[in-house]
């Protein structure tokens, strides 16, 4: 009964798209010219091997399955970072507790998207903020607008301003997004820290 | 127990719970039918699956159920209101009426089967033809061109594929000569020493490779999921559904899938039969089996072309189940005599 049915499985045709995927709109059911024309058998020859050819794929699937996930599930884990990604910025403080900004305004000058805003106030004997003339009354980065282009950083030419690694931002009302100076004076993680470190030796 | 379910009005009450049980049940058995597909085909692509709803992603049905009940039931403007309602109603009753006839196993003397017709399977035929309309009739009524060709589609696709689905479970009804579901499953053959059940897939391997290719054409899915079609059709038929009424043409695309998973176990795999396992976990464990092929095949093949469908269906799937018939009926005449 087998060897009877296995004949019936011969007629050309059908089971041929997934090995001609080139032959485009040929209507002809004979596949293109095969190695051996002579052989009195070349139709059920490439039955035989389009069954094997979808066989093959059906065994590729299956050892796939069989393959651990590659997904990083995402918020326990989380694929590693370059050391200078551009993530949120920072205000950076000397080691005496002064600001760096000095509020140049180069930051806001160099920013593509014009999303710094500066407004610096003169320091005084009794208030001094930063070691220059000036300091930053209001430091403002508008984050929806920011294209973490890190600009902002070459331009400072005291490093004050620095951007980290967090890439986390999303929040739950635009108003959130404008960082003001309180938020943008938080202390910097460790490795933005090794990372200036490391700028400052070369 | 038998004196109250010989009694009329107990009879009805036992069906009726029979009824509701079984609705539950099928239920259940879908959305966890779309849980293990979903991780089945993430397994196969590299990645987990849903897992974060419950405990491995076990409520994510839960989840999606109550998002899409919850959606507003959005009849777009120049539809034909009626029918663009009614059409997913047809599909889900149709693939719930299937489960009328379909046995799930005979366990110390108690019937898992609604109703034992002894034209089951042929029941079971005309009750999934009626898919076809809820396809066409939303495809139609959705008054949308993509929706129009994939409901085009699905009703040049289903016609093709059911005569080739018919024809190969003909040499099964020849072979145990009825068309009782509880017959073909509880087929046994004594052969030498050996007296019992057998898969019949054993005697007609042909009659199988058809009915599952046939099958999967028939329930629109990938690699034959043409109606549907994202990319060519975004969505075929389902372009306009969304909600509750998109909910129903999916819970009858799943309802269906099983249905033929479970009537290729009953037909081909000798039903509820696997050695000591009792019989209702051994169709469960038979069934499972069967839609991990579906969902292998979905996850290995690529969409057929348009002319590639009907070539195979008319001109191999056809002819070959024709084949099978005659050369099946030859030796059966040459072996009974």
């Amino acid at each position: 009964m087998d060897d009877e049915q296995q004949d019936r499985t011969s007629p050309p045709g059908g089971l041929q798209p997934p090995t001609s995927p080139a032959s485009g709109e040929v209507k002809d059911r004979t596949p293109p010219p095969r190695p051996s024309p002579a052989s009195g058998e070349g139709g059920s020859h490439s039955v035989v091997d389009d069954v094997g050819a979808l066989l093959k794929g059906l065994r590729t699937t299956l050892g796939e399955a069989m393959k651990p996930p590659v997904t990083t599930m995402y918020p326990e884990d989380k694929t590693p970072r370059s050391e200078r990604y551009r993530g949120r910025h920072y205000l950076r403080r000397y080691d005496n507790g002064l600001e760096r900004c000095i509020g140049c305004e180069l930051c806001a000058a160099a920013c593509p998207v014009g999303c710094i805003l500066v407004i610096a106030a003169e320091n005084t004997e009794e208030k001094r903020v930063s070691p220059g003339e000036r300091y930053a009354k209001t430091y403002e980065i508008n984050m929806l607008r920011c294209i973490f282009c890190g600009y902002c950083e070459d331009a400072c030419p005291v490093q004050a301003i620095v951007l980290g690694p967090e890439y986390e931002l999303s929040d739950t009302s635009r108003e959130k997004f404008i960082y003001t100076k309180e938020k943008l004076l938080e202390p910097m993680p460790p490795d933005v820290q090794a990372r200036l470190d490391a700028k400052e030796k070369k | 127990m038998s004196g109250f379910y010989n009694d009329p009005i107990g009879h009805w009450i036992v069906v009726v719970v029979a009824m509701a049980l079984l609705l539950f049940v099928v239920l259940t058995a879908t959305a966890y039918t779309v849980w293990f597909e979903r991780v089945a085909l993430g397994r196969i692509q590299r990645r987990p699956g849903p897992n974060r709803v419950g405990p491995f992603g076990l409520l994510q049905l839960a989840a999606d159920g109550i998002k899409l009940a919850f959606k507003e039931s959005f009849v777009p403007a120049k539809t034909d209101k009626l029918i663009f309602v009614i059409a997913p109603t047809i599909g889900v009753a149709a693939a719930f009426l299937a489960w009328a006839v379909i046995p799930i196993g005979l366990w110390y003397n108690v019937q898992y089967w609604i109703a034992d017709v002894n034209v089951g399977i042929l029941v079971i035929f005309a009750v999934s033809s009626l898919n076809v309309y809820a396809i066409v009739l939303g495809g139609y009524a959705s008054n949308n061109k993509y929706s129009l060709l994939g409901g085009l589609r699905a009703s040049a696709q289903l016609i093709s594929y059911e005569m080739a689905l018919g024809l190969s479970l003909v040499p099964t009804f020849m072979i145990v000569g009825s068309l009782r579901l509880r017959d073909i499953a509880e087929y046994t053959v004594s052969w030498g020493p050996y007296h019992g059940p057998i898969p019949l897939i054993l005697l007609t391997p042909i009659g199988f490779l058809i009915y599952i290719i046939s099958a999967t054409a028939e329930t629109n899915r990938t690699p034959f999921d043409l109606p549907e079609a994202e990319q060519e059709l975004i969505g075929g038929f389902l372009t306009e559904y969304s909600g509750l009424k998109f909910t129903m043409y999916y819970l009858a695309e799943y309802l269906n899938v099983i249905t033929v998973s479970a009537l290729a176990t009953l037909l081909f795999f000798g039903g509820w039969y696997l050695w000591i396992v009792p019989p209702v976990f051994a169709f469960l464990i038979k069934v499972v089996l069967m839609l991990f092929l579906y969902i292998w095949l979905r996850a290995t093949f690529p969409r057929l072309r348009y002319d590639m469908l009907m070539r195979l269906g008319w001109k191999v799937l056809l002819p070959l189940a024709m084949a099978n018939v005659i050369v099946t009926a030859i030796i059966l005449v040459a072996v009974q005599g």
